[in-house]
């Protein structure tokens, strides 16, 4: 019987990282196509600590939780955790193993898969079993003007989403889940990274995203330092929060943090304004969820024309002072 | 020490034409270094100025057309280059990649202290070589490193910038680290350097002489394999094109629930 693995990932204040919930609604789908395959989850984390965890897990549809706990897993370890990772899934043999697309998914899951010998579809936005009951595996394709969906001929078939791509369920999927302890052998693993500190940074900028109503975000077309202050104006005449394209950050107009796309940011606000902005599907994919879309561009051929709402052709420099002057009046 | 720096070449995005069927306009377009990875050149000309005895080899995996990028690397400091180019490595996914540079490395560049890779490459964005490579040697990575520190030729430090913060570790050499952009301007070549780079000889390696076989490498090689591209699906029906900005102010108002006093 063939089963899912997600990688459980604990963060640095000790809680599960919401995007187990978002991979656990997404697995409980692709199990259905599978003669409802088990959905199981592999959790490493300090002494003790899985306790909390365990309504969480029930109550998110899981059948099985691997647990390995040990005092070495204060911190997390790329050599300790892909170890106990691999050991447990050279054990359970999972045919399809997801991972959330974090710095520490995305440090872990590589090092897993070129281990097992396996592949890895890294950032999809969007997974299904294809009529072989293969895992289908959909990302964008490099220049932004395809979907490419990916296939994985060996085992486990494995593939990280980002953090908010995915949605988590609505309401409680209950399950007897069944908790099974593993005991970690790690005793004969040379370790050869050793944790010195960690310093608390300050995520504001990133919240902020996550949550705003309004989100004006600007692309290439602004072309430089003064095209993004004009934006920021108008942001600050609407009560929205900046964001930026890929192209944007490229070209070091705005950092990588408010980067929204495939490999920035998912947003959902009510309203997202792209500015200068031509519409790659990198970026169409981190803000299609968006209530509403307008696109202000000069090139009225621009892809982003194809996924707004409504919107205006015109140069940028022109159209935001004016805009932010209504908004100031 | 010495010091292997992972690099690839990259269509010039900053030089993005689209034709007029919205499709990138490929010719004309410059091939470039990829920006994550000239910060890997940097950190490791950074170490070169602060340690005695660092030779820094720049590394990469492509055309025969690659020599110019690995030349532009001897320029603005690296000692070496080598090229790892053979037909049939066309079509690799990043395990096959993996393994074909980690074959290079074991083969003919064993004696390593340090592998520095960007922590992505602006096409295929998937992060996944560097990681794969560490995992073929069998050494410690360490990813999304933001500063290498104190450096001694037996370990390292990295901090590595997380969601949450900023983790330092130290880690036993050999090990391969996947580095950042940094926000300082890179190292532009010097007329010395851009005479080097000019005489230098570049290795060029195949596959045979990596001692693959052709299961190994390229499309063949790779666990994954593409099923099917296609456009995504418009949802969200025909654009309104506003005349003017008044009209464009009604709709930003109405759409972001703003007040209209």
């Amino acid at each position: 019987m063939s089963n899912i693995l997600l990688y459980a990932e604990v963060t640095k204040d000790d809680f599960l990282h919401t995007v187990l919930f978002e991979l656990a609604y997404k697995a409980q789908e692709l199990s259905k196509k599978l003669n409802n395959a088990d959905v199981s989850a592999l959790l490493i984390c300090k002494t003790g600590l899985s306790e909390s965890f365990k309504e969480a897990f029930i109550n998110s549809g899981f059948d099985y939780v691997y647990i390995a706990e040990d005092d070495s897993f204060t911190h997390y370890s790329t050599e300790l955790y892909s170890k106990v990772a691999i050991d447990i899934i050279n054990e359970i043999k999972p045919d399809i193993m997801l991972i959330g697309a974090t710095t520490q998914g995305r440090d872990i899951a590589p090092r897993i898969s070129a281990s097992l010998h396996t592949g890895l579809t890294a950032d999809c936005i969007g997974l299904d079993i294809n009529e072989n009951g293969q895992l289908a595996a959909t990302r964008p394709t490099f220049g932004g003007k395809l979907m490419a969906t990916i296939l994985c001929k060996r085992l486990p078939q494995m593939a990280t989403v980002r953090p908010k791509v995915f949605k988590p369920a609505p309401e409680n999927i209950v399950k007897d889940t069944k908790f099974i302890y593993i005991k970690p052998e790690i005793e004969n693993i040379e370790k050869r990274i050793e944790f010195i500190e960690f310093v608390k940074g300050m995520n504001s900028t990133i919240n902020e995203l996550d949550s705003a109503e309004i989100i004006v975000a600007g692309g290439k077309g602004l072309k430089n330092e003064a095209g993004f202050a004009l934006l920021k104006n108008f942001a600050e005449s609407i009560g929205a929060c900046v964001g930026a394209s890929r192209g944007a950050v490229d070209m070091g107009l705005a950092s990588a943090d408010i980067q929204i796309g495939q490999t920035g940011k998912t947003v959902t606000p009510k309203l997202y304004i792209a500015c200068g902005i031509s519409g790659a599907i990198q970026h169409i994919v981190g803000m299609q969820d968006s209530d509403k879309i307008i696109a202000i561009n000069t090139d009225e051929k621009a892809p982003i024309f194809e996924h707004c709402d409504c919107g205006i052709v015109g140069d940028a420099f022109e159209i935001l002072p004016k805009l932010t002057d209504i908004f100031k009046a | 020490m010495k010091i292997l720096v992972c690099i690839k070449q990259v269509p010039d995005t900053t030089d993005i034409k689209w034709t007029e069927n919205n499709t990138i306009q490929r010719e004309g377009v410059e091939s470039v270094i990829n920006p994550f990875d000239v910060y890997a050149l940097e950190e490791a000309i950074k170490l070169k100025n602060n340690l005695e005895n660092v030779e820094i080899t720049a590394l990469t995996m492509g055309p025969s057309q690659a020599v110019e990028m690995l030349k532009k690397a001897i320029a603005i400091g690296c000692d070496n280059g080598v090229l790892i180019s053979d037909r049939k490595f066309a079509g690799a996914d990043t395990y096959a990649t993996g393994k074909t540079i980690a074959a290079a490395i074991k083969s003919k560049l064993s004696d390593f202290d340090l592998i520095i890779c960007g922590q992505f490459a602006i096409d295929g964005d998937t992060a996944q070589t560097g990681p794969s490579i560490a995992a073929h040697l069998g050494i410690p990575q360490i990813t999304y490193v933001k500063n290498l520190d104190k450096c001694d030729g037996k370990c390292i430090y990295a901090t590595r910038e997380i969601e949450e913060g900023f983790e330092t570790l130290r880690v036993d050499l050999p090990a391969l680290v996947c580095v950042l952009k940094g926000t300082y301007e890179p190292t532009r070549p010097k007329i010395n350097g851009i005479i080097k780079a000019q005489q230098a000889n570049i290795t060029v390696y195949s596959m045979e002489d990596i001692g693959l076989t052709p299961d190994d490498v390229g499309i063949k090689g790779s666990p994954t394999y593409v099923s099917k591209a296609f456009r995504p699906i418009n949802t969200r029906g025909e654009c309104e094109i506003c005349k003017d900005c008044d009209t464009l102010a009604l709709k930003i108002k109405e759409f972001g629930g703003l007040n209209n006093e």
